[in-house]
């Protein structure tokens, strides 16, 4: 299964290494995302992120789809928690593997531009100043702007 | 017709409501008029779907635009823009 939506945290050497057992493979990127302790000033105790369950595996399994026809890949994980993390948790990890590095650091970047803007996960965060949703970001929406732009 | 209505995020908290089945009026035919109907119920809905708020919405369990045409049965969300990742 290349896409996960769970409440477990995951283990990004055994994933990396999962995607090193085809032996054509010659570049992996992956990135992991994680929980900051400060977001607009404030000090984030604890984040929560909903989601959409039926819709958010779909989303991003045609995320994973559109990587794949746009660049030549062996193959690509993506691995997305739910429920209330802490900071440093991990969030997010995606690997891709390739022949080569280019192609595998742009679906890698690809990947998380679109997950940002098309997957439905929801992050509320709780502060010193108690409990708020993030807002989306427009750079997010620029970035994904860019590689339709081609 | 009838659908099932889903909201999420801030959207469900402040409509407190995370799920309805409707039957629509014939007049109610897209994405974008059932969006219109729900704010007509005024008070908090009015708010939260008015046009100048941005909500997404998604069909079936894809995101689509305020013109796509409803058909009974449907699953339609209504969510913020995400923040995931």
């Amino acid at each position: 299964m290349s896409v996960s939506v769970q409440i477990s945290d995951f283990d990004a050497g055994a994933e990396i290494a999962a995607l090193r057992r085809d032996p054509s493979v010659g570049a992996i990127v992956t990135f992991v995302g994680t929980v900051r302790d400060i977001n607009e000033g404030d000090s984030v105790s604890s984040l929560t992120l909903e989601h959409y369950p039926g819709m958010t595996e779909k989303a991003l399994a045609d995320i994973v789809g559109q990587a794949r026809a746009r660049w030549s890949l062996n193959a690509v994980r993506v691995i997305h928690r739910v429920g209330t993390l802490r900071a440093l948790d991990q969030i997010v990890f995606v690997g891709v593997a390739g022949r080569h590095r280019g192609e595998c650091f742009a679906a890698c970047e690809f990947i998380m531009d679109y997950l940002k803007t098309q997957a439905p996960f929801w992050k509320k965060e709780a502060t010193g100043r108690g409990e708020r949703w993030v807002e989306a970001r427009d750079s997010d929406d620029e970035a994904v702007r860019r590689w339709e732009r081609g | 017709m009838k659908v099932d209505i889903l909201f999420f995020a801030s959207l469900r908290e402040t409509l407190g409501r995370e799920k309805e089945t409707a039957e629509l009026p014939e007049t109610v035919r897209t994405v974008g008029e059932l969006r219109q109907w729900l704010a007509q119920r005024g008070g908090a809905w009015a708010t939260a779907l008015a046009p100048e708020r941005a909500v997404r919405a998604a069909r079936n369990h894809a995101m689509v635009p305020a013109g796509e045409p409803l058909q009974t049965g449907d699953e339609v969300a209504f969510f913020p823009p995400v923040t995931g990742g």
